[in-house]
């Protein structure tokens, strides 16, 4: 079979040819989605308050990767009623972040609009047997009928994975936190809402410092808000955030103590010839990330990602359009709150991919070396067993082939707002809705992105022959 | 699918094209219908933010953002005039000031409109003088008070129209409310030229009323002194402090689309939000 799909291609090389490998059905729209440091583990957080943790497989076959089964399942937060504002609070998984701490156990910050919490997750193989005092059921022994003292052993058991939480960061926001992010250091991690970011100490959970404040002297002039916060991966003094008016602000946190004061600010002039009403929402800022080598920023607005280089302030080096043929329905979107989306962008491995999550279940790629892109498709009427996935366009005026989708019958109410993309190899996990997606790489799956030849023929797209078990 | 505004054709449809200067005027006019149809979306947007569950922040900045931008340019462009004739005028009927919404629910074609949001042509600042019904708003700006001041007249003017409207619907409110301590303030407003302006200012943002002209309105300012002006609070709309809407949504739906061919867009959230309320209100009783 593997020679049947090389016919498929005209060039070996092909740019991206993707595997499906599982869908996963929670109950609950997910909400978050994130690999750990090596790959090993996917975290996914839903709006019921849950995290389910997926473990990979080792692999069994060279060209399929092992596939990803659920590994923990927890009730991170429960929802809360604040009575003095007579407003409930969210349960929803906002973020997850894994803490790149070696240890048998995982730890992972996982927060809701209000609270941050540490969950510890352990593995336990072993059970201690041969009490003295207590039988194995825990019942306490007649003392009586016991004649010889035993030493305990260790006892293969079925694997169990516990998970408990360690830390509670609580009280520390008076606004919906929408970012949490892990410091280089390992020791501080930090959380932003819409007017602050505070500092925290991992293990300090009665104290945070806030770095960043826009709360203005009077809540009539506001007129921005955080949307996104991230620490730079390398420099552990450095973090940037994205505002609503379109602008990423570096703070270096060696400057002052509250960094109100920008090292960086990274804006666009807007277009003038695309002024309108909607220009402001349009900019706004859903998505802000380093790229690992931390040279670059990616910036996620409404229409485009734009790539910035920390060196260079006024304008991004590159831009992307993700969906410009919704720049003329931007009424009807704000009329739908569409506009209003946040969706989410990704690196890949080595800084050459840039994923970011679009309507219909489409999801975008681009290649910033070859400037190529593609639109897939993440849905289950597409990711059949060993179904050939074809890249989707999206026509404006007349369809130019029998598969282009007009913008008409796009459905706004699939959006794919949360995609990550694994730290080292070429796999991306993609949720739409209640459903997580995962895809391979196929012909790369281990290895990084050479420059990719232009090939005639579309890449294609299959699924794994083995149905996933979960 | 999704619906999109269209341009409003000319009720006198008889009449010949042949000027161009009336064509221009029929452009001019059309986009100053969806200019005002964007600007009742997004305060109804922003009236709806009450909910359960607090308010977005992000989109409500967003969206208070988009109204001062309409705002300035209506000022600037002198159009702000039309909004006190659209609730002031007593001989208006309802349906003119249906107009907006209508033009939201039509269906979309595929026409120039997005880029006449674009062409914002700044006409510099003109001072204008309006006057309006005494009856229901007294509205008299005197020539050498800015456009800003203006704009802020009106936009008291616009609270008072929702006020009439509180009134007649004050009872069918009233059983949706929270305990006794918003009775006192449905039927209030602020009319004090000292207070209303900040209220207005809340809303509308770069409207700052630096002071009130006495006289026309000491009149209005008696009738309406007990008027409590806190929901308008923009602090309080952007972060959800008030614990159940008032009859801001209520009413300014009902003056904005009366109940007669109005869209699912006006009247559901109305039902929904009411139920909603309901709900909560019997879970906090009985303490489930």
């Amino acid at each position: 079979s593997e020679h049947a799909c090389a016919g498929f291609y005209q060039n070996k090389k092909t740019f991206f040819s993707f595997f499906f490998i599982l869908v996963c059905d929670p109950a609950d729209v997910i909400s978050t989605v994130e690999f750990n440091q090596t790959g090993e583990f996917l975290a996914t957080g839903d709006k019921g308050g849950r995290v389910v943790i997926f473990q990979r497989e080792p692999q069994s076959h060279r060209h399929f990767i092992g596939e990803y089964n659920v590994y923990s399942t927890f009730q991170s937060h429960e929802p809360e009623f604040d009575y003095l504002k007579s407003l409930e609070i969210e349960e929803r998984i906002n973020k997850i972040r894994w803490l790149p701490l070696h240890n048998p156990a995982h730890f992972l910050l996982a927060t809701n609009d209000k609270t941050i919490k540490l969950w510890k997750v352990s593995e336990r193989d072993k059970r201690a047997e041969g009490y003295n005092l207590r039988d194995e059921e825990g019942r306490l022994k007649d003392l009586s009928t016991v004649t010889t003292l035993q030493v305990p052993v260790l006892r293969p058991m079925d694997l169990l994975v516990e998970a408990s939480p360690r830390r509670v960061f609580a009280n520390a926001h008076a606004y919906h936190i929408n970012s949490i992010s892990v410091n280089s250091d390992c020791e501080t991690y930090l959380s932003a809402d819409d007017l602050r970011i505070n500092l925290w100490n991992l293990n300090i959970t009665d104290r945070s410092f806030n770095i960043v404040d826009l709360k203005p002297e009077n809540m009539e002039d506001l007129s921005e808000v955080i949307t996104v916060a991230e620490f730079h991966p390398h420099h552990c003094h450095l973090l940037a955030f994205s505002s609503s008016t379109g602008t990423t602000r570096l703070c270096d946190m060696r400057a002052s103590a509250l960094c109100d004061q920008h090292a960086k600010l990274f804006e666009e002039a807007a277009d003038p010839s695309h002024r309108s009403f909607f220009s402001e929402i349009v900019s706004s800022v859903s998505d802000v990330k380093f790229s690992h080598s931390g040279r670059y920023l990616l910036t996620r607005d409404y229409l485009t990602v734009k790539v910035w280089d920390l060196n260079m302030e006024n304008k991004p080096v590159e831009t992307y359009q993700v969906h410009d043929y919704l720049r003329t329905k931007l009424c009807s979107l704000y009329e739908s709150d569409c506009i209003f989306d946040k969706f989410e962008c990704a690196w890949n491995g080595t800084d050459s991919v840039i994923m970011t999550g679009a309507y219909n279940n489409y999801f975008r790629m681009f290649d910033r070396a070859s400037l190529r892109d593609v639109t897939l498709e993440a849905s289950r009427e597409v990711c059949k067993r060993r179904a050939v996935l074809q890249p989707r366009r999206v026509c404006v005026g007349k369809k130019q082939k029998e598969t282009d989708v007009s913008v008409d019958s796009l459905d706004f109410r699939k959006k794919i707002l949360h995609t990550a993309w694994h730290p080292k190899e070429n796999i991306i996990a993609i949720a739409a809705s209640n459903n997580l997606y995962i895809f391979q790489d196929r012909l790369t799956p281990n290895g990084h992105h050479n420059t990719p030849e232009i090939q005639s023929a579309p890449p294609k797209w299959q699924t794994q022959p083995n149905p996933p078990t979960y | 699918m999704f619906s999109k505004g269209t341009k409003r054709k000319f009720s006198d449809g008889d009449e010949e094209i042949s000027d161009e200067s009336l064509v221009g005027a029929r452009v001019a006019s059309s986009y100053n219908l969806q200019r005002q149809s964007l600007l009742d979306m997004s305060l109804i947007k922003l009236q709806l933010c009450h909910m359960l569950v607090e308010p977005n922040l992000c989109r409500s900045v967003l969206i208070a953002n988009t109204v001062r931008q309409i705002q300035e340019e209506m000022t600037h462009d002198g159009s702000w005039h039309m909004v006190t004739e659209a609730f002031c005028g007593p001989g208006q009927s309802p349906s003119e000031r249906l107009v907006a919404t209508e033009v939201l629910c039509r269906s979309r074609e595929q026409d120039a409109e997005p880029k006449l949001f674009s062409v914002i042509s700044y006409e510099g600042c003109r001072e204008e003088e309006v006057v309006a019904d005494e009856t229901l708003c007294s509205v008299s700006v005197s020539d050498t008070v800015s456009n800003v001041c203006l704009a802020g007249r009106v936009g008291q003017c616009w609270e008072k129209s929702e006020l009439s409207g509180v009134e007649r619907d004050e009872e069918a409110l009233e059983d949706s409310r929270l305990g006794s301590g918003e009775d006192e303030e449905i039927d209030t407003e602020d009319g004090a030229s000292t207070e209303s302006p900040k209220t207005t200012g809340q809303v509308f943002g770069t409207f700052e009323i630096k002071n009130g002209s006495p006289g026309p309105d000491s009149a209005l300012e008696e009738l309406f002194s007990d008027v409590d002006t806190s929901y308008y609070d923009l602090d309080t709309m952007l972060t959800g402090m008030q614990s159940a809407p008032k009859m801001g949504p209520y009413d300014l739906l009902d003056s904005l689309a009366p109940s007669h061919g109005s869209p699912s867009i006006v009247s559901t959230p109305t039902c929904r939000s009411d139920l909603n309320e309901l709900d909560h209100i019997m879970e906090i009783i009985v303490g489930s």
